[in-house]
């Protein structure tokens, strides 16, 4: 999947995320999160599994999370992506 | 270092003073008389009003190295603490120990103080901006947090000796009778401020609302009392009784406290002569609300409601649910009007209220209590002191008091809090020891501790949804991940005193 | 065969809000209608689709019945959510301005189709339509006969008002007729009726009330987008303590009557009909979900078991 245009997905609530996308030469990851100290490792891990699966080699990707479980940030992350490559 | 009976590391020695590690919620009681003061002798009816707060710093002989103490009844609504330290600068005094009922968010002010050497210790809890500072190793500035109960005890035993308490009067006399019931910043009850009336070897009472003598009813007394200093206000009314009693709406803060009234039903005390305590969250005020409704439908007359009195427990009173209640701490304005006018809603001292060092305190008497908290864990500790980013942020209010003296401490919190599991593994800091925690209830079930087996089978037979606390941690686990903990330094930026005096825990510096 | 299933409340969440969706295994409710039509802006359709599907993805252990409501089908949503929401398995589509038998037809063919190529036992996807226009309401016996899959009649009164041209009120005199003629066709086509949300969720008295009546008309269950309002909804539709003691005592009888092959069930000497057994199962299964009975009835009991 590649990147085309800026997009984004999620929203500021509490259990949720904001994801943002934007074209890249190559593949940039930021996050950003309330329980960064806790469980900043594992938003890493969800993050990288579905740019992975998705097949992004580039693209730069912020992530701004407020708490949201597994299951959020793989839809919004994946919403983002889909978003940023489609025509 | 020497490791304490909740399994954490203590110092030897903080601040210079010998340190007791925590054994145990009920074993420590050391051989010693209570503190004194100097004998005083007043034979002039004359008034005692020496002008404002600087006259008073003055008159009562405030030097720098002396410990000075504030109650916290007019809450985030206090300006005397701030306006305090800011006249105590002004005289070039320093180095000065606080040792107030608590510290609130409004006295972040003091934080240029704390930099400038005017403030060099705290002998109490404190919310908000200090504490975190404090953990950042941003201030150098010993801290010893206590629980209302120890704090109390504390000054009793001469631990801590109060050089001079400054104590908001908001219904004064110029002779120094004065109450909390009436004026512009009217906040109820002084049981706060009854310790350092006591035992403070200067007391200035400071007021905005000087009223012709007598001042009465009398809560602190005239005996007590060195000096009266007037100021244009003591603090924000709307700030000093600002809790918000609503009850929760959002539906996992009621199933909780449905839980929760599942297990005070359970627990077979709920019948005549009941006692009971709950705090002003949404969540206690429901269980409260549950609680009210199970006595109306039986016809229970209760004995007595206690702590930080709400207009909820107020109206209990007025309804005959209770035969009376024990008022520390007002909270709203409907609780302040009350102890005003009724004699059934009785104000206490925080010794009488939590002490564990006399003969016996309310807390004993107790048959459920409802808490919150911060985190707990796996061996049913509670911490209350600590936030998720590890900073102290908050004080301990009776949380270790009210779980030792209850028959069952019944602690109420959501599972989850924005992804953080709120039983761990360990809490970051234990304020509550697990033996005094009776139940812990998320909205996915009740975790009864072992000491309590009876109450256990009665539950289960009721269907409700008791799960073993490591059963319940796993499953929250398996939805927010296993968290990391975080990360601290050696050092050590302040104690968690047990209500004994022992130390259970210690704060440590947050690794940046 | 009758249907047990309790569907007292049927709570709708939202597709899209993440601290709604995820304390849904905590909800207390009896059926969970998860939202991608009316609560989601058509700007974040795709949005609610993926999270939904994640979420249902990784919930194991579901406690309750589970209904996704998609976009109708002649939308530009209604086929990709189907698409998306199948592979996690939903139990039911709750089918929204199903206005006639062939709309329901339409979505059984979807359901059938879906159900070959993935080897699944035909008929496991079940559809909850919605009866929400004054058409709708016309063809409600035609709607619920459509398909073996449709075990209910779902009144939705907002979009009934409007297509009606009048207000809602609190009274309810304006859904009568609408709530008579679908419980109607739901008792003829043997399936279950459910009513329409309450939407005032401050107004307590006025929601018990509303289910009070609408469980005389013989509703056997009510939508809900509040979860606050689902003690008050099981309180209502909780049976009497003499209901419940009757109920016991039939199917004592009908125990009595499979231990002696009699295959006749009689109690106090008299002969009891077969809709009075299953109204006696019914009872005490909804007494076992409010507490006031130790087990549920096996439904096999029925069947001489």
């Amino acid at each position: 999947m590649k990147i085309e245009k800026q997009a984004q997905a999620g929203t500021m609530q509490s259990s949720d995320l904001m994801v943002f996308v934007e074209p890249a030469n190559e593949l940039k990851i930021e996050i950003e999160s309330t329980v960064k100290k806790q469980f900043g490792h594992l938003i890493s891990a969800k993050v990288d599994e579905v740019v992975a699966a998705l097949g992004v080699t580039a693209g730069f990707i912020r992530v701004s999370d407020r708490g949201a479980l597994d299951y959020a940030i793989e839809a919004r992350v994946k919403t983002a992506l889909q978003r940023a490559s489609a025509a | 270092m020497a490791i304490n009976s909740v399994g954490r590391e203590i110092p030897e020695v903080y601040n210079g003073k010998k340190i007791v590690p925590y054994g145990g919620p009920k074993s420590y009681k050391p051989d010693l008389m209570t503190a004194t003061r100097p004998i005083k002798r007043n034979d002039s009816g004359k008034s005692k009003v020496v002008g404002g707060l600087r006259d008073a710093i003055v008159a009562s002989g405030l030097k720098s190295g002396m410990t000075i103490s504030t109650h916290h009844h007019l809450r985030n609504g206090d300006r005397l603490l701030n306006d305090l330290v800011k006249e105590i600068d002004a005289l070039g005094i320093r180095d000065i120990t606080i040792a107030a009922s608590s510290v609130h968010i409004v006295h972040a002010e003091l934080v240029p103080y704390i930099k400038k050497g005017v403030i060099t210790g705290f002998e109490c809890g404190v919310n908000g901006l200090i504490g975190e500072l404090i953990s950042k190793g941003e201030l150098n500035c010993p801290i010893t947090v206590r629980s209302h109960g120890g704090r109390a005890r504390s000054i009793a035993t001469g631990e801590v000796q109060i050089d001079v308490a400054f104590l908001a009067a908001p219904y004064c006399d110029e002779y120094g009778n004065f109450n909390g019931f009436f004026g512009p910043s009217a906040c109820g009850t002084l049981g706060y401020a009854i310790p350092d009336a006591q035992y403070a070897k200067t007391v200035v009472a400071v007021t905005d609302n000087l009223v012709p003598y007598p001042a009465l009813p009398i809560a602190i007394p005239q005996s007590m009392v060195d000096f009266v200093a007037t100021v244009d206000t003591l603090g924000d009314p709307k700030k000093i009784v600002s809790s918000t009693t609503k009850l929760t709406r959002d539906p996992m803060g009621l199933q909780i406290a449905k839980y929760a009234s599942m297990v005070i039903d359970a627990t077979g005390y709920l019948k005549d002569g009941f006692s009971f305590q709950t705090g002003t969250g949404g969540i206690s005020l429901a269980v409260a609300g549950h609680v009210r409704d199970m006595m109306r439908e039986r016809k229970i007359k209760g004995s007595f409601g206690c702590g930080g009195i709400t207009g909820f427990f107020v109206d209990m009173l007025e309804e005959g649910l209770f035969e009376g209640l024990f008022d520390v701490q007002c909270f709203d304005l409907k609780a302040v009007d009350s102890i005003g006018r009724n004699q059934k809603h009785q104000q206490m001292s925080a010794n009488l209220y939590a002490d564990p060092f006399n003969m016996g305190c309310l807390v004993n008497r107790l048959d459920c209590a409802i808490l919150s908290a911060t985190e707990t864990d796996v061996n049913f500790n509670v911490n209350v002191n600590t936030e998720s980013m590890g900073y102290l942020l908050h004080n301990t209010g009776g949380h270790c008091d009210v779980a030792a003296g209850a028959k069952v401490s019944i602690i109420v919190c959501p599972s989850i809090r924005g992804r953080l599991p709120m039983v761990r593994d360990a809490v970051t800091t234990v304020t509550t020891p697990g033996e005094t925690v009776g139940v812990i209830i998320t909205e996915r079930g009740i975790a009864v501790n072992d000491h309590l087996p009876e109450l256990k089978e009665e539950l289960i037979r009721r269907r409700a949804p008791v799960k073993d606390i490591h059963q319940l941690r796993d499953e929250i686990y398996s939805i927010t991940g296993a968290p990391k903990d975080v990360e601290f330094e050696d050092e050590v930026v302040g104690l968690i005193e047990y209500r004994d005096g022992t130390i259970i825990d210690t704060v440590r510096k947050v690794r940046a | 065969m009758a249907d047990f299933q309790l569907r007292r409340t049927m709570l709708y969440v939202p597709g899209n809000m993440p601290s709604m969706l995820q304390n849904v295994p905590l909800f207390q409710c009896d059926a969970v209608i998860i939202d991608l039509e009316d609560a989601v802006n058509y700007a974040e359709k795709d949005a609610a689709r993926n999270l939904v599907t994640s979420f249902l993805s990784t919930w194991k252990d579901r406690n309750k019945e589970v209904l996704v409501r998609i976009n109708p089908l002649y939308t530009k949503w209604g086929h990709d959510d189907l698409k998306a929401i199948l592979p996690v398995m939903p139990d039911a589509i709750r089918f929204p301005m199903c206005e006639t038998a062939e709309m329901a037809q339409e979505l059984d063919a979807e359901l059938t189709k879906y159900e070959k190529a993935n080897g699944i036992a035909e008929g496991h996807f079940k559809i909850l339509p919605s009866i929400e226009t004054v058409k709708s309401v016309i063809n409600s016996y035609e709607i619920a006969r459509a398909s073996k899959r449709i075990y209910g009649l779902a009144f939705g009164a907002e979009d009934y008002t409007a297509s009606m041209g009048i207000a809602r009120t609190n009274s309810g005199e304006d859904l009568m007729h609408p709530r008579m003629q679908i419980v109607m066709a739901a008792k003829a086509a043997g399936v279950q009726a459910i009513d329409t949300v309450f939407s005032d969720v401050n107004d307590m008295d006025a929601l018990r009330r509303e289910t009070e009546t609408i469980k005389r008309l013989g509703y056997t269950g009510k939508c809900l987008s509040n979860p606050r309002q689902i003690e008050i909804i099981h309180e209502v539709f909780a049976p009497k303590e003499e209901e419940v003691e009757y109920a016991l005592k039939v199917v004592e009888a009908i125990k009595q009557a499979n231990e002696m092959g009699t295959g006749v069930i009689s109690l106090n000497g008299k002969m009891v009909d077969l809709p009075v057994v299953k109204r006696a199962i019914h009872t005490l299964n909804t007494a076992y979900a409010q507490g006031m009975v130790d087990a549920p009835v096996d439904e096999e009991i029925l069947n001489g078991n």
